[in-house]
């Protein structure tokens, strides 16, 4: 069961409570655990990665395990404490803006 | 018993304001969707229970809200949550893309960029949505940068109407100071085929066959800001109103002039007549009276607040040219707010109600047609939108 943590915002939109829980089918990847997210949540689609390039919103970070995977490609795997539940994924919205 | 519904998108949340037919009493509901740019609300014609919703962040982009029972409750359509994880994929709510079929090909082009160079189409948000007068489930979307998209099915699935960016003048559109954005859409309630339409910086356009093809109405303007100031595109209307009953007559606030066409925008001359400026943004026809219109006159393009700091609406009762100030309940000092381009709206109750909305976070109503005004509410955030539902 793969953890993932959203912004406030998108809690509210997904209507969930706290982390998600998810179950990611094959190697536990940066893209796997983002399409197991909209998939199970469709409301996300759009939100996180743009609906059309399908990249990272411009103000939307990904964090685990105190790296920054922001930039990295679908195909990279997450860190095995996130693969084995104990560590969540975070979805962070940049600090910018009032 | 009679009764109205304002609806209000700001920067921060949507509000929504009740009140019987006396229009002396309201009730507040909101923040719905707090924290969030709600840039446009509105109501169906044909079920005033549908309300459709525009919702938007720099972060997570754009989603369209709808409520089935005025606004009490919302759901984004096609966006509810599987019960299963291996359900299959929905298709994709929320999704504006634009149309680059080799059918069309003509939409595969690029608009003009504040410096003059090319620059290709960016989907950015909803600025309008506009419910079929007849089909609850028909929905019109003007979206940032410009183009038309329409739903058929309640909004959980969206296609560009692409022949207006097959227009084929694109290519000099130009993003106005908010962008390049598609901000007004009326429906012609005699005429399901024809549409008018507004963008900022481009014009004016209509279309005579539901959207295939559309023709720039721009002829009479007058736009000193760009290069041939009588070109077919590239004016920056902020607003188109009509009455239900007479729509082959338009009225059009211009960034500049006050604009009046007879002949469902062929042409337009100037009415501004006697208004302190003629620069605004907000335009709207009186719910009963076809040549009573009011605006807000603005100081200037870049002075966005009222003349000598006076909250002045203006209202011609002979379709433009001799305005009348209307200042009883308005603030007639010190006041610097301004009023944007979907922030005014009638209701359809005998006296015809008035309302409108500032960047200061204030939404003024009249129950007399503009004759007095007094606050429904004073401090929301910036007013973006202002739509009112007439409730029998």
């Amino acid at each position: 069961m793969i953890r993932v943590a959203l912004p406030q915002h998108l809690r509210t939109l997904a209507r969930v409570d706290g982390d998600v829980e998810l179950d990611v089918d094959g190697p536990v990847t940066l893209g796997a655990v983002l399409d197991a997210l909209e998939r199970r949540y469709p409301v996300l689609e759009g939100a996180i990665r743009d609906h059309a390039t399908r990249r990272r919103r411009a103000f939307v970070r990904f964090f685990a395990c105190e790296t920054d995977f922001s930039h990295e490609p679908p195909e990279t795997p997450l860190p095995p404490a996130v693969a084995a539940g104990a560590e969540p994924l975070l979805i962070v919205g940049a600090l910018a803006g009032g | 018993m009679s009764g109205v519904r304002v609806l209000v998108g700001t920067r921060k949340g949507a509000f929504i304001l009740t009140a019987d037919g006396a229009r002396r009493t309201w009730d507040v509901s909101g923040p719905h969707f707090g924290g969030w740019e709600m840039y446009h609300l509105k109501g169906s014609p044909a079920d005033p229970n549908r309300i459709y919703a525009s919702q938007s962040s720099g972060w997570f982009g754009q989603i369209i809200q709808r409520s089935s029972d005025g606004g009490k409750t919302w759901e984004v359509p096609g966006g509810e949550t599987m019960p299963q994880p291996d359900d299959p994929p929905r298709t994709g709510s929320n999704k504006f893309v634009y149309d680059t079929s080799a059918d069309t090909g003509k939409p595969l082009t690029t608009h003009q960029w504040y410096d003059g160079t090319q620059h290709p189409w960016e989907f950015k948000r909803v600025w309008h949505l506009e419910p079929s007068v007849s089909d609850p489930d028909t929905v019109y979307a003007g979206v940032e940068d410009a183009a038309l998209f329409r739903s058929t099915d309640g909004c959980r699935s969206w296609h560009e109407l692409a022949g207006l960016r097959g227009h084929g003048s694109g290519p000099q559109w130009a993003p106005g100071a908010g962008g390049l954005c598609l901000h007004t859409i009326l429906l012609d309630p005699t005429n399901r085929d024809r549409m008018f339409l507004a963008i900022s910086a481009a014009g004016a356009f209509r279309t005579d066959d539901g959207g295939t093809t559309w023709t720039a109405i721009n002829r009479g303007l007058r736009s000193q800001h760009i290069p041939d100031p009588t070109a077919e595109v590239g004016h920056c209307v902020h607003r188109l109103a009509m009455h239900r009953s007479r729509p082959n007559v338009l009225f059009m606030q211009k960034h500049w002039d006050v604009m009046r066409s007879d002949d469902a925008g062929g042409s337009w001359h100037e009415v501004s007549g006697n208004l302190p400026s003629d620069f605004g943004f907000v335009i709207d026809v009186h719910a009963h009276e076809p040549e009573t219109v009011y605006v807000v006159p603005i100081t200037s393009d870049s002075e966005h607040y009222p003349p000598d700091g006076k909250l002045r609406v203006y209202r011609s009762r002979s379709g433009g040219n001799d305005w009348e100030a209307l200042t009883n309940g308005l603030p007639q000092r010190d006041c610097y707010v301004n009023v944007l381009r979907d922030a005014m709206s009638v209701d359809g109750l005998d006296p015809c109600g008035v309302y409108f909305g500032t960047t200061g976070g204030q939404v003024y109503g009249s129950a007399d047609a503009g004759d007095s005004w007094a606050p429904i509410v004073r401090d929301l955030p910036a007013v973006l939108s202002v739509e009112v539902q007439t409730l029998t």
